[in-house]
């Protein structure tokens, strides 16, 4: 069970989405992905992204509007 | 991999179609920006490039349409520009590349290179996976829960 992290501080749409997309098509199942981002809307589509994939959001940290980390397993 | 791929993908069937007619900088963005939220949210995606849009899919040619209002003679265009580079907006070739590499499939109309005299060779074939007409664009859409003509 690997750990995979990825770091979208700093991009626009849809770079957040896609990224995390692509990390968890590489993951096998049972890892965790860990994303870190401050794009706002990102912070709430991703989990949207998680639950149309049929996978487990484990975790949304950090306040709206700032940084934020979204752990998700594969 | 290929299997977890599928498992994944069926989770969510649907698949959103984009005829991509117009070859403004502004709608090119538009396209790849849907499509690629498209496939990161587990549909797939599928676009048809046809006449402006499929100048695009040129050599050389992604980055060069002017913009949709505004160009100005590509002083808008350039301000446009200048302002995505600050907000951080991917690049038309980083989305394009992306929108591979999650699968996204690409249709080149056969008649606007027979209008347009483009042969393939002109064309980026390696990102083509299938060259074809109205009915190869109708077979798509009918099977895609969203279709848009940019």
């Amino acid at each position: 069970m690997a750990e995979i992290k990825v770091d979208c501080r700093g991009q626009n749409c849809p770079v957040p989405l896609v990224e995390t997309r692509k990390a968890l098509k590489k993951a096998a199942p049972g890892d965790v992905v860990e994303v870190t981002g401050d794009h706002p809307a990102s912070r709430k589509e991703i989990p949207m992204a998680v639950k149309a994939l049929g996978l487990e959001l484990l975790e949304v940290e950090g306040e709206e509007g700032g940084e934020w980390r979204i752990r998700i397993k594969r | 991999m290929a299997n977890q791929d599928k498992e994944m993908k069926e989770e969510g069937a649907d698949k959103v179609t984009i005829i991509v007619h117009s070859g403004d900088l502004d709608k090119i963005y538009s396209a790849l920006i849907i499509a690629n939220g498209a496939l990161a949210m587990g549909m797939e995606a599928t676009f048809f490039f046809t006449f402006w849009g499929l100048q695009r899919l040129k050599k050389g040619g992604l980055e060069k349409g002017p913009l949709s209002k505004m160009n100005m003679l590509g002083l808008g265009r350039w301000m446009v520009l200048r302002r995505m580079r600050a907000a951080k907006v991917a690049s038309l070739e980083k989305l394009l590349s992306d929108f591979k590499e999650l699968d996204g499939k690409i249709i080149a109309c056969e008649m606007t290179m027979e209008v347009m005299g483009i042969r393939k060779e002109d064309l980026r074939v390696d990102l083509i996976d299938e060259y074809g007409a109205v009915g190869t664009y109708v077979q798509e859409a009918r099977g895609s829960a969203i279709n848009l003509f940019i």
